[in-house]
């Protein structure tokens, strides 16, 4: 009798320790999660409080922010430069850092390690150096400061990034499949399209995305290459010094949307129908 | 007969290796030629460039009677096959077979309908809409050669097309690419590195070393008449021996491991030279009881491998060791077989024994 009434407490107090342990690493979880989207939950609820003061409870919802916005010419205009440099940017990037990157797996010529690594280079490199050096690069051969300087310098400084996406996905693609298709007859170009490209598309599409992303918040290399033209973040970034208004917090809102969006757009893209290994 | 690859002095270093050197080989139209070998010997690089895979540092290469050493892979009349397939993973079985002639421009109901045909000549007709990686090794293999075939190519090359398969799948695969040969008479040129495969499915098969040709000839010419010692070794399996040749009145005369025998005929020619010799192991018979024979070794029995259809006997000599390749019927006889360790003797005829001649590199 008292044996299997200790018996039995025993196992009560593992299973209330067990509790504790599960409740610990549900907290632990939350924090995590409040760590990295509190800060995105707050911004999108007072983008709907009715008061311009950041206090807590809000005292009421509204829409005044986002009809602000939706008046506010300067602020709309730096939302176009900017998806328009990221665009661009990123088309230029891949238009140049594929093939580069094709060029670097495919084939070997003199002085290909030191090539690699100069590319990869920039990586490391702080945006504020290659805003400088790109400054006084544009400078010295007499280009206007620009929205197009901004394009050229956000390329420049994402080469890196999608060459070595792209080379890393390359590198575990068969040289085989490259040559069959030219001993099927086909062309340098009919082969990179038929073959290599739809084989290295989840690459290309990620590169491209996070390329996106990166020159759409880009601010030190913008900081130094644009003229008169503003972009979002540089927008905000001046409107900031005003102090925090509720719009910016609409625009936020906006942007973590349109993000929400483009990830979900992603994973459909890159969804894998062959589910292709390599045969 | 017409030649339809003529290669000439082909040579092809990377850096400091010579991985094909100096090579010359006529192939003619509608032939099975192997290029059999050990690792490393140079049967890819060879192969690759003849599909135009490799530029060769030195020699030419010429198809059906032009030269072709510098023309791209795409403009050649050869398809290979490669040894992973290279399937391509995003296209359908079909759309991989139909692949050569899409990108010629081939109007696309006649793409279909030929891939369809080139599907049927391997058994995967019902597979036309199938993924590669749904597919099993054996069926992959089969895909890569419809897809090969399918632009009716003056050559085919295949590069150890069957390595990747098991054992059984291996085998009856080499009967399907020889009845593919026949069905379609186009030509095949095959690297191995196994002399099973080479001597199965070829007319003709070419033994390399270290980037070199050795010996060119039939599965039955390379098998029966090897021409060194490396070739009786690689292709099949061979006792060899070293000995003097001492021409008396009976006629040359060698020692096989410290006894006497007869050597053949032919190589009176080399008498009082150190010479190369060897017999295939299913070519000497076993003495049983007090049968007597000419031209007879004796020696103990260390060890019996038994194989199913045959056995095959090791015996010791005073000096070495040769081992004797019996059927199982003759082995077991009415006595069984012989115990290990007993005193036994064989008789090998003296035209069996094969001269063998030295290659510089060993
Ligand atoms: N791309 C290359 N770069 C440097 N050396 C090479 C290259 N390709 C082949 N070699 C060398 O050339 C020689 C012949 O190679 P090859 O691939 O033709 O051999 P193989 O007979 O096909 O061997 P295996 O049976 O292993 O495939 C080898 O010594 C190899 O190391
Ligand atoms: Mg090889």
């Amino acid at each position: 009798m008292t044996t299997q009434f200790a018996k039995s407490s025993r196992t009560g107090r593992s299973n209330w320790l067990g509790g504790i342990e599960r409740l610990s690493w549900m907290l632990g979880i939350l924090a995590i999660l409040g760590f990295l989207y509190l800060p995105i939950a707050v911004l999108v609820a007072y983008s709907f409080n009715d008061s311009r003061s950041l206090t807590w409870p809000m005292s009421g919802l509204t829409l005044d922010w986002y009809q602000k916005l939706s008046q506010n010419d300067q602020l709309i205009q730096a939302f176009y430069n900017s998806v328009y440099v990221a665009v661009s940017a990123t088309s230029l990037t891949l238009i140049i850092g594929i093939p580069a990157a094709i060029a670097l797996d495919r084939f070997d010529f003199p002085g290909k390690g030191l090539f690699r690594k100069l590319i990869l280079l920039p990586i490391a490199l702080p945006g504020i150096i290659t805003g400088i050096s790109m400054l006084i690069l544009f400078r010295s051969l007499g280009f206007n400061l620009s929205l197009q300087a901004v394009i050229v310098g956000h390329a420049t400084a994402l080469l890196s990034v999608v060459v070595t996406l792209v080379y890393a996905r390359l590198q575990r693609l068969p040289a085989s499949l490259a040559e069959a298709s030219a001993d099927l007859g086909a062309s340098g170009l009919q082969t990179f399209f038929l073959i290599t490209l739809p084989n290295i598309r989840t690459a290309v599409i990620g590169a491209g995305m996070l390329a996106f992303t990166l020159s759409f918040d880009e601010i030190p290399v913008t900081f130094f290459l644009t003229g008169r033209d503003n972009t979002l973040p540089m927008y905000i970034w001046s409107t900031l010094r005003r102090g925090l208004t509720p719009e910016i917090n609409a625009i936020g809102t906006l942007i973590v949307a349109m993000s929400i969006v483009l990830i979900f757009a992603s994973v459909l893209l890159l969804r894998d129908k062959t589910k292709s290994k390599n045969v | 007969m017409t030649k339809i690859i003529e290669i000439r002095g082909l040579t092809k270093t990377f850096g400091d290796v010579l991985g094909v050197d100096d090579i010359s080989l006529d192939i003619e139209e509608g032939e099975f030629v192997t290029l059999l070998g050990p690792s490393g010997c140079g049967k890819s690089t060879l192969l690759r460039m003849i599909g135009g895979f490799e530029e060769p540092t030195r020699g030419h290469i010429a198809l059906d009677g032009e030269d072709v050493t510098h023309v791209p892979p795409s403009k050649r009349a050869v398809n290979m096959v490669f040894q992973d397939y290279a399937l391509f993973p995003h296209l359908s079985v079909g759309k991989n077979v139909g692949y050569g002639l899409r990108v010629s421009g081939v109007r696309r109901s006649e793409v279909i309908s030929r891939a369809r045909e080139a599907l049927s000549l391997v058994g995967l007709e019902d597979r036309y809409d199938a993924s590669p990686h749904m597919l099993s090794g054996g069926q992959r293999q089969r895909v890569a050669l419809a897809r090969a075939i399918v632009r009716r190519p003056r050559v085919l090359l295949l590069d150890e097309p069957l390595s990747a398969l098991d054992a059984n799948l291996r085998e009856q695969m080499q009967i399907e690419l020889k009845n593919l040969h026949t069905k379609v008479g186009l030509t095949f040129v095959l690297v191995t590195h196994d002399q099973t495969e080479a001597l199965t499915m070829s007319d003709r098969v070419v033994v390399m070393r270290e980037g070199k040709i050795v010996q060119i000839g039939t599965p039955q010419d390379l098998y029966e008449n090897p021409q060194t010692g490396y070739v009786a070794g690689f292709v099949g399996s061979t006792n060899m021996f070293r000995s003097r040749v001492e021409v008396g009145a009976s006629g040359p005369q060698i020692s096989c491991f410290g006894q006497n025998l007869q050597a053949p005929a032919a190589a009176s020619a080399l008498g009082g030279r150190d010479t190369l010799f060897g017999f295939r192991p299913e070519k000497a018979t076993l003495l049983r009881g007090d049968a007597q024979a000419q031209n007879t070794l004796r020696g103990h029995l260390s060890d019996v491998l038994y194989h199913g259809q045959s056995a095959r006997l090791v015996m010791d000599l005073v000096s070495g060791q040769v081992v004797v390749d019996m059927p199982i019927t003759d082995v077991i006889g009415t006595v069984g077989l012989p115990q290990v360790g007993s005193a036994i003797a064989i008789s090998i005829e003296p035209h069996k024994i094969m001269i063998l001649r030295d290659e510089a590199a060993s």
